[in-house]
């Protein structure tokens, strides 16, 4: 029953050249996400979190070891390669939402699917119908300055599944907001989640991780502890309150 | 190439959203494009007006036309050699005429000699200074290219006869007899008077330098009579066929060296010049004017893309996060490069736009003003002045686009 894998990291490193000194962000990490798994990677600042984030995400690239995304080698891969992956496969949610400010919310969603080469058309309709998902049918064509947090981050999120990527990629996607609405936001996760999408999140808040079904935690480059069970993790048990928090944004 | 498109339509968008944000910028930026494509385009019409000048001077010449005269029309260095030539008779147009009927199949039609000099000209209370005064035969009309504005030219009996009749230059007319005609008036040169028996039409000046209608035309005769000293003689001959130029320049060359008497082993001692020969003198003056011009337009010009090269980093620097959030979104490196271009390339595209919208309403003003500069506006001077804007665009938003598509994801998105 266990689900594919889509992430395979083995004994990744990464060193930074920092001033006069060579900083081992990352020290030798090992990793297995599958298909529909929820996860939350957690670590103060400094662990190598953020680093590891980049890494999946596929901005960079490791230092050593071995990178497989959907069975195929990231780590030798070149600029515009790694874009491609990440347009295709890898929906990025920010803490600051990082959406563009003069493009309202029909044309922030869309773009994905311009680097994708989709034509205008299809574009239009796939990113409407992302937004009717999310809960923003009624804020197509509004600006980031004249949605809420709550909703730019929703806009965020849209943006993110236009491409129906294979992981989404959330970085302290709560960091930004009240916490009645960084708990909506987590409603929205989990609802995706329950549909088949496999979700990472990286976090340093506790109660945002318990949202996620497994948890890894990162220390100094290395990879303090992990719950999940490696062998596949499959769809966990749905707890009591995350089904109130699933449908509360709606 | 579809996706090219996709990616270029939205690069498009942005770089037209961008200009709107910062309005103000934009506009300061883009003048430094519009006062270079004003001044590159003006520059360019006053080109195209020269070069319509020059070849309407040249046609004056006539390209079938060939003059015998002392001096070659050319800068000499050894100028000593020709000083001390013996000058030109209107003399030797007369056993010219007589080896041209003599010779069969001749390349020549016809020589006619011209005799002139610097004088004022009277009627009434009115003086004209530094006219030119030209004495010659009737035939001389066979050689010119003007036409009468009123009257004719005078008659073979006036020109054999050295009767005191003359044929004046728009400008004499225009000067002397601003409110009455010309034709059948006295008018005085040296004292003496002079019958009008018609009028020029208007010429133009000769490269703008002077005038071609400030001239009277008499019978040689009279001219001799009256004006015989310090006077320089040509003898205008005209060529039967104007693709034969050669030909019937090395048979008047003959003809020549045979009416001064010249031994083979003697050299030329007067010179055989051409419309060609003047154009191949004064083209490579007129295009260095022409290259010189544009350079320093062209100067003002790349102050200009500096100005939006300076703009398009700021643009990058700001823009930073963007960049990364766009990366991050799967944003390629050619993508992000073309998205600075095109907005560097749009902006300079206004500007030029904009500029060529100024020298076109500068141009239409003095073209109105001035009627007599030599102005040309024209669609090519259009397509090359947006060219250039598109240019300057590539040029000088290359370097930030460069730096942009290079920029390092992570470190883009971290940017504060």
């Amino acid at each position: 029953m266990s689900s594919p894998i889509i992430i395979d990291i083995e004994n990744i490193t990464k060193d930074y050249v920092m001033g006069e000194e060579i900083v081992h962000a990352l020290r030798g990490v090992s990793l297995e996400i599958r298909s529909n798994e929820y996860l939350a990677i957690m670590g103060p600042s400094g662990s190598g979190k953020s680093t590891l984030m980049n890494m999946l995400g596929c901005l960079d690239t490791p230092s050593s070891g071995r990178y497989e995304f959907n069975g195929r080698d990231v780590s030798a891969m070149s600029d515009d390669e790694l874009a491609a992956i990440r347009n295709r496969e890898i929906g990025f949610v920010f803490q600051t939402f990082n959406l563009l400010p003069r493009a309202d919310s029909l044309r922030n969603v869309e773009l994905p699917l311009v680097y994708a080469g989709i034509d205008p058309e299809t574009r239009r309709e796939r990113s409407a119908s992302v937004l009717r998902e999310v809960g923003l049918g009624d804020r197509l064509h509004h600006k980031p300055n004249e949605l809420s947090g709550g909703q730019r981050q929703r806009v965020a999120i849209a943006r993110a599944l236009v491409n129906d990527p294979s992981i989404i990629l959330a970085d302290e996607p709560t960091g930004n907001l009240d916490s009645k609405t960084g708990e909506e936001i987590m409603g929205l996760f989990e609802d995706l989640y329950r549909r088949g999408h496999t979700i990472i999140l990286v976090t340093h808040e506790a109660d945002i991780a318990c949202h996620a079904r497994r948890t890894v935690r990162l220390r100094d480059g290395l990879i303090e502890s992990d719950d999940g069970d490696l062998g596949g993790v499959g769809i966990v048990p749905i707890e009591g309150p995350l089904e109130a928090d699933a449908t509360a944004y709606r | 190439m579809k996706r090219f498109a996709y990616e270029l339509n939205e690069s498009w968008k942005i770089g037209v959203a961008q200009m709107r944000s910062n309005k103000t910028r934009s506009i300061l930026t883009a003048l430094g494009v519009i006062i270079g494509i004003v001044a590159v385009t003006l520059m360019g019409t006053a080109i195209a007006g020269i070069q319509v000048g020059f070849d309407k001077s040249m046609a004056i010449f006539g390209d079938d036309v060939l003059y015998v005269s002392q001096w070659p029309w050319k800068p000499v260095d050894d100028w000593w050699n020709f000083r001390d030539r013996k000058k030109i008779k209107t003399e030797y147009a007369e056993p010219i005429n007589r080896i041209i009927a003599a010779t069969p199949n001749s390349n020549l039609v016809i020589a006619v000699p011209t005799s002139s000099l610097l004088r004022s000209v009277k009627y009434g209370q009115s003086e004209v200074s530094n006219v030119l005064i030209r004495g010659t035969v009737s035939d001389y009309l066979i050689t010119s290219t003007f036409e009468f504005k009123e009257g004719r030219f005078f008659n073979d009996v006036e020109s054999r006869g050295g009767a005191n009749v003359c044929v004046i230059g728009y400008d004499v007319a225009d000067a002397l007899f601003p409110s009455e005609s010309p034709i059948e008036k006295s008018v005085l040169i040296n004292g003496q008077p002079f019958r009008v028996v018609g009028v020029i039409s208007r010429q133009g000046t000769f490269l703008g330098l002077f005038s071609l209608d400030s001239i009277v035309v008499m019978p040689l005769p009279a001219f001799q009579k009256y004006f015989s000293a310090k006077s320089d003689s040509d003898i205008l001959v005209k060529v039967k066929d104007k693709n034969r130029v050669a030909e019937a320049r090395d048979e008047l060359t003959g003809v020549m060296r045979r009416v001064r008497g010249l031994p083979p082993e003697k050299k030329d001692d007067f010179s055989i010049n051409e419309q060609q020969a003047l154009k191949s003198t004064l083209d490579p003056i007129k295009n260095s004017i022409a290259i010189a011009g544009l350079f320093v337009t062209g100067l003002s010009l790349f102050v200009g893309a500096i100005g939006i090269m300076n703009i398009t980093f700021v643009s990058v620097k700001e823009r930073t996060r963007e960049i990364g959030t766009r990366k991050a979104l799967g944003a390629r490196r050619r993508t992000i490069l073309l998205q600075f271009l095109i907005e560097s390339t749009s902006l300079c595209l206004v500007g030029g736009l904009i500029g060529l919208g100024i020298a076109y309403v500068m141009c239409t003003g003095i073209g109105k003003a001035f009627p007599s500069f030599p102005i040309r506006f024209s669609l090519g001077l259009v397509l090359v002045s947006m060219a250039v804007s598109i240019l300057t665009g590539l040029f000088s938003g290359f370097a930030p686009a460069w730096s942009a598509s290079r920029l390092d994801p992570v470190a883009a998105l971290r940017y504060e």
